[in-house]
């Protein structure tokens, strides 16, 4: 039974709430320092120092164009993990641990809030709520990236 | 399955692959026994890794290899040059086997046959004449056992060689086995088995095995006692005698000489030959890389800590004990740091083993003769940069061969050697490595270098007259250069030099030209020991922190705004005499503050290639030993960011990859 399980981790970007599978994330951490690099693409904020390690940081909603949010108490970075590549997401709040048995996804509709649906995996249905699945690999495609830094 | 072998495998394999190669460029010159025991042994135990991790092609191409061997070893055919080519392309197809290995982790098929042919065209070795020996019982003994026999037989004793079958359904066979021995050691010696002892001990053999048994009884005494084990379904006596071990005396003479050992044991044979074999193999540890990373990236926390603490030393500037133990972290840290760059270190060796084999091809494919001499090979560099280096010296060598060294009839007519020399000398220098590649053919043209940057539109006519040497030189690296006019298959495709120098300055290094007409030319490259720690100048740019690393700067000096003068819609400044361009980094880098020093600004001179360039800073902040950290995949593609580090307060500063910034 428990295969069919799949348990994601809930944040928030504005008033959209979101997950990404917990198995792609390493940890989750407050807002810290972030150096900024000079001519990355513009949904990169920069790297910070993840206990010795470099880690980039992209903020979600330069990623998809959304209106810029203050930083509060309540800011996190989301670090996801996919091959060998390790990147941190800025999000306005991680909120819990939700399970979702694979019957309660579904596949994302072209258009979903704000998000491309190809950067989805899908859409959870979970206790009345909607929950946008990212797909952290698509995401984070290096190509994908390298082709949007030059637009 | 085989996936932890498969690393170790491809390892050791490339290792005898290297061994292949020098040896038998080595046995060319030099027609040596020891090395054509060198070159069956790598073939040998080639045949066997890959036989185990059941790469047939490989197997099987190194068995034929090894069957050749044998009979060079033999005396039977003489090496010849033909002999060694086709060695040589046998081992590029085992190599290319291996490529396949290491890249889809098993062999393309690839047309082994044609070679396989060849060498067996060569090799007069005849199996059914093996078979035949053998069908009339010979018996192969090694050195100690034909003496014991002679001197059995000279005793007046019986030799008997037993065949002793047991039953089919024997259930215990090496007890009965151990009772056949314990019967017949009452009588006399055992002095051989078929298989051997431990074989027979472990119940590797059929229902079938033989002894050689010297004793003073008769057969009819042997036999009787051997009655007394139950179990056994024949017992077939024969004596040995004289006439049989002629022949076999003949063989273990043959062998005896081959090997060149005068150790009567067997076993110790074995023994020695593991041991040199061992020495000459594997002078290294392997250690994986991995781990050592690990171990670096502890040493950098601690660096981290060090300059921490020196932060705080600062501020309390009366406490000296606590001085002093910064001073001890710093000699604990600093041995560390060596102690662990020491085990990244390789010897350059392990890139120079490939050149002679590629010196003997171009020589061979340019209708030229070249000698390679090689200097340093012991020197190491970090294994980072030694995995690199390889393509672009190939490279250089290919160019020192192909443009450099003249055709035999052109060098006797200028009165040089007929054999043009390429030499490679490695050596270090303060805390860089020098890699010299060297040749003494006819050097550059430099008015034919010139005509061409003309040509390519890298330089103006009328500015070419007043070109260094040196500038004209460095067109040679541009994209897109190639002076021989007709492209060969070897080299001239005018992707060539810039691609080796982007490879050597990715490298921390830098390269030179050192040329002079008829007499030769030399590439000078020059390498940091290391890429992991290094130091830097850290600047302030606005309120960013960068590091700029200390082997690219010049200098620092402070101008006043008055001495920056415009040419060109660029800004320069004259320093002593030279023309600097200057490069506001503020404006590189997308930073918006600028401190407020109107009059004055901090120029960092930093050196890029023959050229330096003045980089404005606002700040300078100090030097620091820095740990490279990448950026990671994400972020490679910033071309002027090198990578970044740690700072003391765990902030992360960029470094500036100076040979992109400008």
């Amino acid at each position: 039974m428990t295969e069919n399980i799949r348990q994601f981790v809930e944040f928030k970007i504005g008033e959209e709430e979101y997950g990404v599978d917990i198995l792609q994330v390493k940890t989750i951490e407050r807002m810290m320092p972030i150096t900024r690099v000079p001519k990355a693409p513009k949904f990169v904020e920069g790297v910070i120092n993840l206990r010795g390690e470099i880690v980039p940081i992209i903020d979600l909603k330069k990623r998809f164009d959304l209106p810029p949010n203050e930083i509060t108490d309540n800011t996190r970075i989301i670090i996801v993990s996919v091959d060998d590549l390790t990147v941190g997401m800025i999000v306005d709040s991680a909120t819990e641990v939700v399970q979702l048995p694979q019957e309660a996804i579904e596949p994302a509709p072209s258009i979903t809030g704000s998000i491309d649906a190809n950067y989805l995996d899908g859409v959870g249905k979970f206790e009345g709520r909607l929950l946008i699945l990212l797909n952290v690999a698509k995401l984070l495609k290096p190509q994908e990236i390298s082709q949007l830094a030059q637009m | 399955m085989n996936n932890q072998y498969l690393d170790v495998f491809l390892e050791e394999a490339r290792e005898h692959i290297d061994s292949l190669n020098e040896c038998l460029l080595n046995l060319e010159n030099n027609p040596a026994q020891e090395i054509v025991d060198e070159i069956f042994r790598s073939a040998h135990t080639l045949k066997g890794m890959s036989g185990t991790m059941g790469h047939v092609q490989l197997s099987e191409l190194t068995h034929e290899m090894e069957n050749l061997l044998q009979e060079i070893r033999d005396h039977k055919i003489d090496v010849n040059a033909e002999i060694i080519d086709t060695l040589l392309k046998c081992v590029d197809i085992l190599e290319e086997l291996i490529g396949d290995i290491a890249e889809h982790g098993k062999e393309k098929q690839r047309d082994i046959q044609t070679v396989i042919n060849k060498l067996k065209k060569k090799n007069i070795y005849n199996k059914t004449e093996q078979k035949i020996i053998l069908d009339n019982k010979t018996i192969n003994l090694n050195e100690y056992e034909d003496r014991i026999i002679r001197q059995a037989l000279e005793e007046g004793l019986y030799i008997w060689k037993i065949v002793i079958k047991l039953v089919e359904d024997c259930l215990l066979k090496s007890a009965r086995a151990f009772l056949i021995f314990k019967t017949l050691e009452t009588l006399g010696e055992i002095i051989k088995t078929e298989p051997i002892v431990q074989d027979i001990e472990d119940e590797k053999f059929d229902n079938e095995f033989t002894l050689y048994l010297v004793t003073s009884y008769n057969k009819d005494k042997v036999l009787e006692s051997l009655e007394t084990v139950s179990e056994l379904g024949s017992i077939d006596i024969d004596k040995v005698d004289e006439e049989l071990l002629g022949i076999s005396k003949g063989i273990s003479h043959e062998l005896h000489m081959d090997n060149q050992l005068s150790k009567p044991m067997a076993n110790q044979q074995t023994v020695t030959k593991r041991i040199t074999n061992f020495k000459k193999t594997s002078k290294t540890l392997r250690v994986d890389i991995e781990r050592l990373d690990v171990l670096m990236n502890l040493v950098s926390e601690l660096i981290i800590i060090k300059t921490r603490l020196e932060d705080i030393d600062e501020s309390n500037s009366n406490q000296n004990r606590q001085r002093e133990t910064v001073e001890y972290l710093e000699r604990i840290t600093s041995n560390l740091h060596d102690a662990v760059m020491k085990v990244r270190m390789v010897p350059i060796e392990t890139v120079f083993n490939r050149f002679p084999r590629v010196v003997h091809d171009l020589s061979r494919e340019l209708s030229k003769k070249i000698d390679l001499i090689i200097e340093g090979a012991e020197t190491e560099l970090d294994r980072t940069i030694i995995d690199e280096i390889g393509d672009p010296l190939i490279h250089l060598i290919r160019n020192a061969a192909d443009h450099g060294i003249e055709t035999p009839q052109e060098r006797i007519g200028k009165g040089k050697p007929e054999h043009g020399t390429i030499k490679l000398n490695a050596y270090h220098d303060g805390n860089n490595v020098v890699i010299e590649v060297s040749d003494d053919g006819k050097g550059i043209n430099l008015s034919s270098v010139l005509k061409k940057s003309i040509e390519h539109g890298l330089v103006e006519k009328d500015q070419s007259n007043n070109l260094k040497e040196y500038e004209i030189t460095s067109f040679l690296f541009e994209p897109g250069f190639s002076t021989k006019s007709n492209v060969s298959d070897v080299s001239g495709r005018g992707v060539g030099l810039d691609v080796v120098k982007t490879k050597i300055e990715s490298l921390g290094g830098s390269i030179e030209i050192k040329n002079k007409q008829d007499v030769g030319t030399t590439f000078l490259i020059r390498l940091p020991l290391t890429l992991a720690i290094i130091q830097a100048l850290m600047v302030m740019v606005g309120e960013e922190k960068y590091a700029i690393p200390l082997s690219a700067i010049k200098e620092t000096v402070i101008i006043s705004v008055g001495e920056i003068k415009k040419v060109q819609k660029s800004e320069v400044t004259v320093l002593r005499g030279n023309v600097v361009p200057i490069v506001r980094l503020n404006r590189v880098l997308d930073i918006k503050r600028q401190k407020n020093d109107p009059l004055n600004l901090t120029l960092v001179i930093v050196r890029k290639g023959e050229k330096d360039v003045g980089l404005v800073v606002d700040d300078l902040i100090g030097q620091q030993e820095i740990v490279i950290k990448t950026l990671g995949s994400l972020l490679k593609n910033i071309k002027f960011i090198a990578g970044a580090t740690i700072l003391g307060d765990g902030q992360v500063a960029l470094i500036l990859d100076i040979n992109n910034l400008i």
